[in-house]
């Protein structure tokens, strides 16, 4: 009976998506403010319909209810709870769920917190936002219906992934589904403002906080995701280039570009069309990723279970999507130039550089991921592309950046100046060429590799800047407005660039690995530490049984940790590593246990020191950070009240302070 | 015009997915011809996985049919399909060969003492770059070669005793081989 009131709920759900695509924008159109206002109501309603979907599918999970085919193939009897909890979004239809749930939250936030904007705008927000909604509960309920029962019921399920057994899993697909959705916000807020004709930039103030706040959830998700493959795949890497990853990355990177591009629209009017194309590009890109991911277009070799329909489905859930809004941006965008001039050295000059050079980064990935599929189209054969194209690429496409990033603060608006330029470069170099060295002779413990010092070298100098900056601020600016919200995200975020990029350098480049074979009692050197191997024993989880050996890690007389790696095996023979990891700020101890060999109790152990890789994550969760923190800035409160059907608002409250000027 | 620039690229990128799915669907990925097929298999060399001295090569396996298995430690759907070898190899009427795909030597070994051996030999490609010049994707996949070295069939994903009954056998039997596997 309950799945079925789920199903009902789901389709209750899509109707009342339906009702807010449609009369609130076709409201807005004919400036009816009964059919306006028909949106919230509805957006309240599907919400409440979605969560009650969500729950019964849930519920489904929690009694172990194997007549819903999804659950049996997706739970087990001796799961813990707590993956139970989580395997509803363990395979495709549950996640779906999760996705359009998600949706239903942020266009819930959105219906509460825009109650001040101009009803028409709002209004056609609203409807934009319904429009997607549609579009993935018809997926859902067409071809992806999570309540499908199998009669009769099977005794047991199946069990979910192991590989999906983890924590880091467990929140990894929310928070990254918040960060993908979250860009469906700016998305419609930038249609919104197309089909309204706007051609003032105050909706990309209202557009902004909602930006930075997608950003943050996608850079703790996609932290997440590195961090979860880091501990579970068991080969000690923290990035593989592979397609769902970069499904996951092109997103953030031109949203890296949007929330720059933002700002630049909402103080200086200028980069119109360009933020309106990004905000298109950075939602069309986590649609792209759902696609690429849920089609089985890529890794169609080892899929052997995919269903061509819902490829076909969301191909055309995406066409109709971005193709529509790309259409309706070559009609309507704004033709005309706008905004104030600039000179070419200003701080506009530097956010286009890093604008452009993300966006070829992420046609780069975009180009490297689709790579067998051209490959396919022009006879080439299937052949996929990894590391050695993408690292190089990368890096060359990132430098320029990193090498501008610390002049963008002091460059002023419009036009810099080039004397403060000249400052800034040289206690930067000096900080980075001293600092940088010492640092990465430190890290390395003697002369550094050309990587590990490139790594101190640009950590120094991106982190010279934020400091010098910061620093700048302190002096000259009254306390109280030295550091508004939105100024400290973004030193935060500047910040988390320079600890990734030594994160990422020096762990490349001084990590050690060993293959070796143990017996009880044998020693292994790794990086200065000696890991003593005690053997291995049996242990029994809730779901598994596992070999777990013990190692004790030392260094000179000193015990540095006792390690258990295991070898875990789930039920239906399935084998899952699970790598123990001692973790530390500057260094973490990482052993993974390979096989059995000989009576001997000998093993095959993988052994590694991997210095400085929690830096990786640190730099990726100040990113985050500086998201959250800038959506607290009091700039964005909106404070304006408007008569319905208005849709050219009054300019908005006076700002509290120019920040940059008034420093400088 | 410029305006439209991202609309037109879009649109060449949902040509090219649109492509892709029916790719797939036309070319069902596990029965995609290989493009080797038809031609002589590539030149390989390549050591034992039990003695690693040794070494097998294209020229000692010439002068009768053969099947040659990718299989790995790592791979699952090795893990799936290796019970069906187990229970076939001795029914073909051919030499199985074994080929161990970017493995651990160590790891494959402890891998077929605990599943069994259905193998005839066992070759390794440690590094992988022989089964580039054969077309491998990925483990598992299946190739049947001729007396004259030559690829006729090539099986990509797990064997069920279905795949051999119906494409594995019949094509043995028109090698003149007869296996023991009812029609």
């Amino acid at each position: 009976m309950m799945p079925e009131l789920g199903q009902m709920a789901l389709i209750l759900a899509l109707i009342l998506a339906a009702v807010q695509a449609v009369f609130p924008l076709l409201g807005a159109w004919r400036g009816s403010s009964a059919l306006m206002r028909m949106a919230r109501p509805a957006v309240a309603g599907q919400f409440v319909f979605m969560v009650l979907a969500y729950a019964v599918l849930t519920h489904a999970f929690m009694v172990n209810d194997f007549s819903v085919r999804y659950v049996a193939e997706n739970s087990n009897l001796t799961l813990p709870w707590y993956y139970r909890f989580s395997a509803v979004w363990g395979a495709h239809a549950g996640s779906l769920l999760l996705w359009v749930l998600i949706l239903n939250v942020w266009t819930l936030a959105v219906a509460v917190f825009s109650r001040r904007l101009p009803e028409a705008f709002v209004a056609r927000v609203l409807g934009i936002m319904g429009l997607v909604s549609v579009g993935f509960l018809s997926f859902s309920v067409l071809t992806s219906n999570p309540f499908l029962r199998v009669l009769p019921a099977p005794a047991n399920g199946m069990d979910l992934n192991p590989v999906l057994q983890d924590p880091g899993l467990v929140m990894h697909p929310p928070m990254l589904y918040m960060g993908y959705v979250g860009f469906s916000v700016a998305f419609a807020f930038a249609i919104a403002a197309l089909l309204g004709g706007a051609f003032d930039d105050v909706w990309v103030r209202w557009a902004r906080p909602w930006t930075n706040a997608a950003f943050g959830f996608l850079s703790a998700g996609i932290v997440l995701g590195s961090w979860w493959s880091y501990a579970e795949l068991g080969w000690g890497g923290w990035w593989f280039w592979d397609p769902v990853e970069n499904a996951s990355f092109m997103p953030w990177l031109v949203g890296a570009a949007l929330i720059h591009a933002q700002a630049v629209t909402e103080k200086r009017g200028g980069l119109r069309a360009w933020t309106l194309l990004l905000s298109i590009f950075a939602f069309s890109l986590s649609l792209l990723g759902t696609f690429l991911v849920r089609s089985g277009l890529l890794t169609s070799v080892h899929a052997f279970a995919s269903d061509p329909r819902r490829g076909l489905y969301i191909l055309m859930l995406l066409g109709l999507a971005v193709g529509a809004s790309l259409l309706l941006y070559a009609l309507r965008a704004p033709k005309v130039a706008g905004g104030k001039p600039f000179a070419l050295a200003s701080r506009e000059t530097l956010i286009v550089i890093g604008n452009l050079m993300l966006v070829v980064a992420s046609a780069m990935v975009l180009i490297g991921t689709l790579y067998p599929i051209i490959g396919d189209a022009l006879h080439l054969g299937r052949v996929s592309i990894g590391p050695p194209y993408f690292g190089p690429l990368f890096i060359a496409m990132m430098a320029p950046v990193v090498l501008l990033l610390p002049f963008g603060p002091f460059a002023r608006w419009g036009h810099a100046d080039l004397r403060e330029w000249k400052r800034v470069a040289l206690i930067g170099a000096v900080a980075a060429l001293v600092g940088g060295t010492l640092f990465a002779w430190a890290a390395s413990g003697g002369m550094p590799g050309w990587q590990a010092w490139l790594g101190g070298l640009s950590s120094a100098w991106v982190v010279a800047g934020v400091i010098l900056y910061a620093r700048k601020r302190w002096v000259s600016v009254p306390a109280g407005r030295r550091y508004p919200a939105e100024m400290a995200g973004m030193l935060l975020g500047h910040l988390g660039v320079g600890i990734f990029l030594a994160g990422a350098l020096l762990t490349n480049n001084l990590s050690v690995e060993r293959d070796v074979r143990l017996a009880p009692g044998q020693t292994a050197q790794v990086g200065g530490y000696t890991f003593r191997f005690e053997g291995v024993t049996d242990v029994r989880g809730p779901n598994w049984v596992a070999h777990q050996g013990t190692l004790v890690v030392t260094r000179g007389d000193q015990q540095i940790a006792v390690l258990h790696p295991q070898k875990r095996e789930y039920s239906g023979d399935i084998v899952q590593t699970e790598a123990a990891v001692d973790a530390g700020l500057f260094r973490d101890l990482y052993v993974a246990l390979g096989e059995g060999l000989g009576n001997h109790g000998a093993w095959a152990l993988r052994l590694y020191d991997k210095p400085f890789v929690r830096w990786v994550w640190l730099g990726g969760l100040f990113m985050a950070l500086g998201g959250f923190v800038t959506l607290l800035d009091r700039r964005f409160r909106v404070r304006v009240t408007q008569d319905a059907g208005d849709s050219t608002p009054a300019p908005a409250s006076p700002r509290p302070v120019r920040a940059q000027e008034a420093g400088a | 015009m410029k305006l439209y620039l991202p609309l037109a690229i879009f649109l060449a990128l949902v040509g090219l997915f649109g492509f892709g799915l029916w790719w797939n669907s036309a070319h069902n990925p596990t029965l995609v011809p290989s493009p080797l097929i038809g031609k002589p298999a590539p030149a390989w060399n390549l050591p034992l996985l039990y003695q690693p001295a040794k070494t097998l090569d294209k020229a000692d396996m010439l002068g009768k049919p053969y099947i040659v298995n990718v299989f790995a430690s790592w791979c699952f759907a090795c893990a799936d399909e290796h019970p069906v070898l187990m229970a076939y190899s001795h029914d073909l009427g051919v030499p199985l060969i074994g080929y161990d795909y970017k493995d651990k030597a160590t790891d494959a070994l402890a891998w077929l003492q605990q599943h069994g051996d259905p193998y005839t030999q066992v070759v390794a490609d440690e590094s992988g770059r022989t089964a580039i010049n054969f077309g491998v994707y990925g483990a598992p996949e299946t190739y049947l070669i001729n007396a004259r070295g030559i690829i006729l069939w090539k099986h990509i994903g797990p064997l069920t005793p279905g795949v051999i009954r119906d494409e594995l056998a019949p094509r043995l039997r028109k090698l003149g081989i007869q296996p023991r596997i009812g029609a």
